[in-house]
């Protein structure tokens, strides 16, 4: 029902609460934290670059498309842009549903399609000061076909 | 005379590919014979050494037209934006 491209942090425990308030029908509910990891002390930063309009468009047809294979309650993806440092988070995704099986499968499946389809680039940088852009992974491709 | 041998496109470049070319935007007229996505990338290829650099292996470059990601070989007819980009890495 809802995604969000933003600079600034978002809580989960404030987004789940806010996607459930007030619901009765809602028997399950999944949350997933994306975060920057610092890779064992190799990775300083990163910038996220994305594709304005687009960004939203195509998270809105993941999340359509969600819906489509299973009987969400309620769905929210928040996704953030700019600079991030280590222990920050980067993307939320909540799904509510009626039984548990389809929460958890509409959230495992969001973030796999978000991560092949919507258009975010993240930039790393080292400790060292270098910059260098993420190249993108055989296995998440392999990962979003699961869902074929 | 109209010129009607030129379809007028704002175009867009993100991550690497838009360093690479220098700018994040622009709006080009495209020739007539320039018909498909994939012929924009040749298209551009000859523009300088920086298109050359960022479109010199296009197979590691994706497009999108109208905010919608689309193959190589997909048609540029009533296109108003199309955009080039490293495979993403969100998420």
């Amino acid at each position: 029902m809802a995604v969000r491209v933003q600079q600034k942090d978002f809580d989960i425990g404030g987004e789940i609460a806010a996607l459930t308030a007030g619901r009765t029908d809602v028997g399950a509910v999944v949350s997933f934290t994306g975060r920057v990891r610092d890779n064992g002390g190799q990775l300083a930063g990163l910038t996220l670059e994305h594709y304005p309009g687009m960004t939203e468009a195509e998270l809105a047809r993941i999340e359509a498309e969600a819906r489509e294979r299973w009987p969400l309650k309620a769905c929210l993806i928040v996704h953030r842009v700019g600079e991030l440092a280590p222990g920050d988070n980067i993307v939320a995704v909540v799904t509510a549903s009626e039984h548990r099986r389809a929460a958890f499968e509409a959230a495992d499946f969001l973030m796999d399609y978000l991560k092949t389809r919507a258009p975010f680039w993240k930039k790393e940088v080292s400790p060292g000061g270098e910059a260098a852009w993420v190249e993108g992974r055989e296995s998440d491709d392999a990962a979003a076909r699961r869902w074929d | 005379m109209p010129d009607v041998s030129s379809k007028q496109m704002k175009l867009l470049y993100f991550a690497w590919v838009r360093e690479r070319v220098g700018c994040g935007a622009e709006d080009v007229e495209l020739p007539q014979e320039v018909a498909t996505v994939s012929d924009v990338v040749g298209w551009l290829k000859g523009r300088g050494p920086g298109f050359a650099e960022a479109f010199a292996r296009p197979e590691l470059v994706r497009a999108a037209v109208d905010k919608v990601h689309v193959k190589p070989a997909a048609s540029i007819d009533g296109a108003r934006e199309i955009a080039f980009f490293p495979p993403v890495t969100g998420g």
